[in-house]
């Protein structure tokens, strides 16, 4: 009997998913992994609350599929609450659940399903995966495994997947990728599952609800400096309170009167200087990606035209890749984008492909 | 899914089939409350004492010196509680003597005691195996103690101490000796007398009877308090209505435990033997936590270094064989248990630890196929620390 793992949250999402694997004649098992709180405030982090398990806990009981909880606090501050305050420290803004992703759900707790005997790992993300045949060089036929969107793409999750590749994959399972967000509230009453109706929260699991500014200035007090906001010919303007606290296009809180709005044009992280300007002066029409993570493993051309997205909220645009030095690839877009940023990823789609994407330098 | 081989039968036991008969006419048939005056209450009456007398049989003390509670740790609270409160209403002794290697029921007992009530609170020193020795209680026993409390055998290292020594010390002291020999009682002889103590802690689910029953032996002449008040049930110290089937299943399950006593030990020792034997030759950086020799007959216990114990339990789960460990955390928050800090070991062994329980059904064959595949586990858990 084919054995999945699912990875557990006590959410509605990851439980329908439990239910419909189990539903699908697997051996199903639920993992969850207890993740690192500051100290002090383990009952708020938004993802691994005592409360939180115990409803897990709870979903597997019912569905009558072994349960068992993962300790990961240690790998978790290591890597991705260290790459969330560097990143700051950089003058990027990081984007710490790709760094989960990527170490901690299909690295750490993928290894954990391995070791009992799991032949795939489910999470409850909104995606979709198929697999196409492709000739090798040994004229072999091989299946390669394709990341797309979600059905409901108002919940599609394939952005923050970009980071897994062929060996991964492989191993992976979305159940949820064709039904839509309304379809899994549905069944979770029809499974009759006891998920607490929680709010969907864009919130990052480790800052218990706050504000991340707060949790910077308690880890990373050395990030919190105070600078010069000046405009783009270098004019003074007032004084920012340290640069992890701005990010590229933000409007409010620059404590600047003037008399057209003033938006955040770029962070000069070697002199600490905070850029502002006119909305006009907003947007760039190309970046650069490093260490480019390719789904199939390669790049589909040395240069080709794909739609980016730069957020994983941001709407995707047009844009020519071409493969530049090192790995590195040039996204030149059509049209000025106002959104990019350093630490987020930029993602290259082929219609509904995820063809792959990468930090933005 | 295959068939999991048991083994944390220190954790709970299967109900004989035996005392699920002994308990089915109590449910329906003779369902009467012993405190009626009806024949059907008094029938009920009847196989309460009967249960009674036959407990008192096997642990060598009076019927009356046995109140029947809901498990090991309600007995375990009665006796401190019940004890305490007497002692510091009646005399001027209002310390307790015990050790943090104690069953909760009794270390957050007398932590409550001490932080709400008053109560005093000396913890009793405990060699590298996890016992107390008679020295530990010479050292800190005072005019001021009312109650020594220290466990027959220890639940997570198996561990067995010298009650009886201990017992001899209190009375030359004039202090009454308590003894939770709950997890002892499946394996040990539990003969009052022979180990000097005023009270006893036993519960059901440990010696193959019902959960939700236990026992506590209170020597004549020991003044107690009840903790639950109400009808004068149980001599006045133990309110409401006696459960009659669990009850029943309590003393049958004893009575049988007493008779096959000889019988159940050496099915279980010599397999602990080769399970400690083989676990100590063949896995590296292993070692055994508790007393190697005065141990209970059916207890293993192991620490592995740089093991995150909860996964080896998981990964155990997986292969199927229920295990336990020290650290056993449903939440994936692991803490090394207070046991492992106590006998000294850091946190790297103390996280991985691994508790491994015999019972009745443990075949030589579920302990090769366990043997076999256990050091390959070790060694997948210690690859993903």
């Amino acid at each position: 009997m084919t054995k999945v793992v699912i990875a557990m949250s006590g959410g509605v999402d990851s439980s329908v998913a439990a239910a419909l694997l189990k539903q699908q004649g697997y051996d199903v098992v639920g993992m969850m992994l207890r993740l690192w709180s500051e100290p002090g405030k383990e009952n708020s982090n938004r993802c691994c609350t005592p409360d939180a398990m115990a409803l897990a806990r709870l979903v597997a009981a019912r569905l009558d599929i072994p349960f068992y909880a993962i300790d990961a606090k240690e790998i978790f501050h290591s890597t991705v609450v260290k790459y969330f305050l560097e990143g700051y420290g950089q003058g990027m803004t990081p984007n710490p659940c790709l760094v989960c992703n990527r170490i901690i759900r299909w690295k750490f707790l993928l290894d954990h399903a391995l070791a009992i005997g799991a032949d795939f790992l489910a999470t409850g993300h909104y995606a979709r995966l198929t697999t196409k045949s492709i000739r090798t060089s040994e004229n072999t036929l091989n299946d390669q495994f394709l990341l797309s969107k979600a059905v409901d793409r108002t919940k599609d999750q394939s952005y923050v997947l970009h980071v897994l590749n062929q060996e991964q994959l492989k191993r992976a399972k979305f159940p949820l990728g064709d039904y839509k967000k309304v379809e899994i509230r549905n069944l979770a009453n029809q499974f009759g599952l006891p998920t607490a109706s929680r709010a969907d929260s864009q919130d990052l699991c480790f800052l218990a609800g706050e504000d991340y500014r707060e949790f910077i200035i308690r880890n990373s007090p050395e990030s919190h400096k105070p600078g010069d906001i000046v405009n783009k010919d270098g004019k003074l303007l007032g004084k920012h309170q340290g640069l992890s606290f701005y990010t590229i296009g933000q409007r409010k809180g620059l404590g600047l009167s003037s008399l057209e709005p003033l938006y955040v044009l770029s962070k000069k992280v070697e002199n600490n200087i905070l850029i502002v300007g006119p909305e006009k002066e907003l947007g760039q029409s190309d970046l650069i990606v490093k260490d480019v993570n390719w789904i199939s493993g390669k790049p589909p051309n040395n240069v080709f035209r794909s739609e980016v997205k730069v957020r994983y909220t941001a709407r995707q645009a047009w844009a020519e890749i071409s493969l530049i030095k090192g790995g590195e690839v040039l996204v030149r877009f059509d049209e000025p984008q106002r959104d990019i940023t350093a630490g987020q990823a930029a993602v290259f789609y082929k219609g509904d492909i995820v063809l792959g994407g990468g930090p933005i330098g | 899914m295959k068939e999991t081989i048991y083994l944390d039968y220190a954790a709970t036991t299967p109900v004989d089939k035996r005392v699920l008969q002994a308990m089915m006419p109590y449910f329906s048939e003779e369902f009467g409350n012993p405190s009626s005056i009806h024949f059907l209450g008094q029938r009920a009456e009847n196989a309460l004492e009967t249960a009674r007398e036959t407990v008192a049989g096997v642990i060598n003390c009076k019927p009356d010196e046995i109140i029947f509670t809901s498990c090991g740790s309600e007995s375990d609270n009665l006796a401190l509680r019940g004890v305490s409160f007497a002692k510091r209403n009646e005399t001027d002794s209002n310390r307790i003597l015990t050790s943090r290697a104690e069953h909760h029921a009794i270390s957050r007992t007398a932590e409550q005691l001490e932080e709400l009530f008053g109560i005093n609170v000396g913890w009793l020193k405990l060699n590298e195996y996890g016992m107390v020795l008679p020295s530990a209680v010479e050292q800190m026993i005072s005019p001021q103690t009312a109650l020594v409390s220290v466990m027959l055998a220890n639940n997570e290292i198996g561990t067995i101490n010298p009650i009886k020594e201990l017992s001899r010390i209190c009375h030359d002291h004039g202090v009454l000796m308590h003894t939770d020999a709950v997890q002892a009682a499946a394996y040990l002889v539990v003969d009052v007398e022979d180990l000097g103590v005023d009270l006893l802690s036993l519960g059901g689910h440990k010696f193959y009877g019902p959960k939700g029953v236990g026992a506590l032996y209170v020597r004549n002449g020991t003044t107690l308090y009840p903790t639950l008040t109400g009808g004068g049930q149980e001599n006045g110290l133990r309110a409401g209505t006696q459960n009659i089937p669990y009850i029943v299943g309590f003393a049958e399950a004893l009575r049988l435990t007493e008779l096959e006593r000889l019988e159940r030990v050496s099915h279980v020792k010599p397999m602990r033997d080769k399970i400690i034997g083989s676990v100590l030759e063949s896995i590296p950086d292993s070692k055994l936590t508790g007393h190697p020799i005065n141990r209970l007959p059916n207890h293993c216990s192991f620490v592995f270094k740089d093991v995150d114990g909860n996964f080896l339990l998981t990964l155990l789960d997986s292969a199927g064989f229920a295990c336990s460990s020290g650290s056993a955390c449903k939440t994936g928050n692991p803490e090394p248990s207070e046991v492992m800090g106590l006998i000294n070991l850091t946190e790297e062994w103390g996280l991985g630890s691994l508790r491994v329980t015999l019972g009745m059904a443990t075949s030589v064959s579920d302990v090769e196929k366990f043997l076999a595949i256990l050091p390959g586990l070790v060694e997948k858990a210690r690859k993903l620390r």
